[in-house]
């Protein structure tokens, strides 16, 4: 071990504990292990990152409240620190440790609401590809439409919840005083699409995230429509389809 | 005096003053097309696959001169860097041809965890040899002279054995690389460790600086009581950095130079009235020449 690599592994493991003494060698032009001088670096690291996680998670942190968001916030980082120095990638942990954190138990939807915005995220900066056109539906010969396999657009992200998540989100991402959400109304899956730039996120009739998921899998349309149908009795394929299409989620479509 | 060149011909930032680009600002920025000299992005920004980021990038850049600015390569890390990243880096400026490529005098990665900070490196043999290599290595593999930033720090480690200054010319002449010179940097360290900021600047290697950097920060106390400032990218430049600055350009001539203004981001125009600033004291001051030492 080098004495430059001792001095960062002592540094970091201070910044992350609050309680270490600063590291030796350590010094002020007035005293040796200057606390508050060190503190500004801890403060930096969890200021900084307390405040991505509160852009990444806006509708968490509308749920919580501002501070105690900030204190769950703390906490994550604190256990899961970013692995790479690109923070965009950064808060993908954030829906399982909502789960485990004994302070939020009794907000059982907010890892799914965690859980949706991350797919957002996940979108805003996937790839750019063209979704396929609404025309592309009509041209589809209806003897061989059973057998089309499907790509879906790269930002396409879907998020099932036992509860109203969808909802829940929407109406916290609004401005203004939020309506009251039932959060015992049933469950709720979102489709997240980007077909520009703009991030969209739709409410999926019941059965159409499994017909996704299916497709996605590379499941035939008749074998995804299946799957649906095996789901939900009531599966409308034809405007599961189209709105697939329409929303932008479908980026090309081929025999199989 | 050699100015060092940028090292992209074709796409010269040119000795004005630029403004750092916030997503706040994409749509006003292509709407009104604002008479500013160039932008500088952080590279990690742009990093990831599509999407809003590299739209609006795409556009402004068709538009301005770019320089691109690392935040996250840890040149300062004692572990090799993160080979990933510095590939990433290199795609970043292959897509965007940027007139100038930035990194800091800085460690933020150890051990795995990204520590989001520029933490300060102790200036010794050690740390030059592994600094210098990794210099080497980035500019090999971006295949350009890339500038390093002088430091903003509050402590400092007795395992120093030189000057920051020294080290600084130590590196660059080992390794070709130029210098950004954060004059916010300088007031914040000469101030958290009670030198002078001025004779810093006087003594600062001049003809290798290829951009300044003028950024705000905030006033605080050290553990005895003592001034300490907080480099926090968040207010506007204060009055002593101006000067500070007019005294640099006095030395150093028309160097590029960029507001930086990262956190409590205010509205466009703000921007525009700071870069005037350095615009005009760009313009103004003429320069004294002195002897290289």
């Amino acid at each position: 071990m080098s004495r430059l690599s001792d001095t960062q592994t002592g540094f970091a493991h201070a910044v992350f504990n609050a309680d270490a003494a600063v590291p030796e060698g350590i010094v002020s032009h007035l005293r040796r292990q200057p606390r508050k001088r060190f503190g500004v670096y801890r403060n930096n690291v969890y200021v900084s990152l307390i405040s991505v996680l509160e852009g990444r998670f806006p509708v968490v942190s509308r749920l919580l409240g501002e501070d105690f968001f900030k204190a769950t916030a703390r906490v994550f980082v604190e256990h899961h620190p970013p692995t790479s120095p690109v923070l965009m990638r950064y808060g993908g942990g954030f829906s399982e440790f909502l789960e485990t954190f004994e302070p939020v138990a009794d907000l059982p939807w907010l890892a799914d609401v965690a859980r949706l915005e991350w797919a957002w995220n996940l979108a805003y900066h996937a790839a750019d590809k063209d979704p396929v056109a609404p025309e592309a539906l009509a041209a589809i010969e209806p003897a061989s439409a059973g057998s089309l396999v499907f790509e879906l657009h790269p930002a396409v992200q879907l998020v099932r919840s036992a509860f109203p998540v969808v909802s829940i989100w929407s109406e916290h991402s609004k401005d203004g005083e939020p309506e009251h959400i039932d959060a015992g109304a049933g469950g709720e899956d979102g489709l997240i699409v980007r077909p520009g730039i703009a991030v969209e996120v739709r409410h999926l009739p019941r059965g159409g995230a499994a017909f996704i998921s299916a497709l996605a899998g590379g499941k035939t349309l008749g074998e995804a429509a299946e799957v649906a149908l095996d789901e939900e009795a009531s599966f409308d394929l034809q405007a599961n389809l189209a709105g697939l299409i329409a929303s932008g989620a479908i980026a090309g479509l081929r025999p199989a | 005096m050699s100015r060092i060149e940028n090292t992209d011909g074709s796409n010269p930032i040119p000795a004005r003053a630029g403004v750092g680009l916030k997503p706040e600002h994409y749509a006003e920025i292509l709407d009104t097309r604002p008479a500013i000299g160039w932008f500088e992005v952080h590279a990690e920004n742009y990093m990831g696959a599509g999407g809003a980021p590299h739209h609006f990038l795409t556009a402004i850049r068709e538009h301005y001169p770019l320089s691109v600015h690392g935040v996250g390569l840890s040149i300062g890390a004692d572990a090799p860097l993160d080979t990933d990243h510095l590939n990433s880096l290199k795609q970043v400026c292959d897509r965007y041809e940027p007139g100038l490529v930035s990194e800091h005098l800085a460690w933020s990665t150890h051990d795995g965890v990204y520590l989001n900070d520029l933490l300060p490196v102790p200036y010794n043999a050690e740390t030059l040899g592994r600094v210098c290599e990794h210099i080497d290595q980035v500019q090999e593999v971006l295949r350009r002279r890339m500038l390093l930033e002088n430091p903003s720090t509050y402590i400092r480690f007795d395992g120093s054995e030189m000057s920051e200054l020294d080290f600084l010319a130590a590196i660059v002449g080992r390794t070709g690389c130029g210098l950004l010179l954060d004059v916010n940097n300088v007031q914040v360290s000469a101030t958290n460790h009670a030198y002078d900021a001025v004779a810093y600047i006087d003594a600062f290697p001049h003809q290798h600086v290829g951009e300044i950097h003028l950024g705000g920060h905030a006033d605080d106390e050290g553990d005895d009581g003592e001034p300490l400032l907080i480099d926090d990218h968040g207010s506007a430049v204060a009055d002593i950095v101006w000067n500070l600055y007019a005294h640099t350009i006095s030395r150093c001539g028309p160097v590029p130079t960029l507001i930086e203004w990262d956190n409590d981001v205010p509205a466009w125009a703000v921007l525009m009235d700071e870069a005037a600033r350095a615009d005009i004291v760009l313009s103004e001051t003429s320069v004294q020449h002195v002897a290289a030492e």
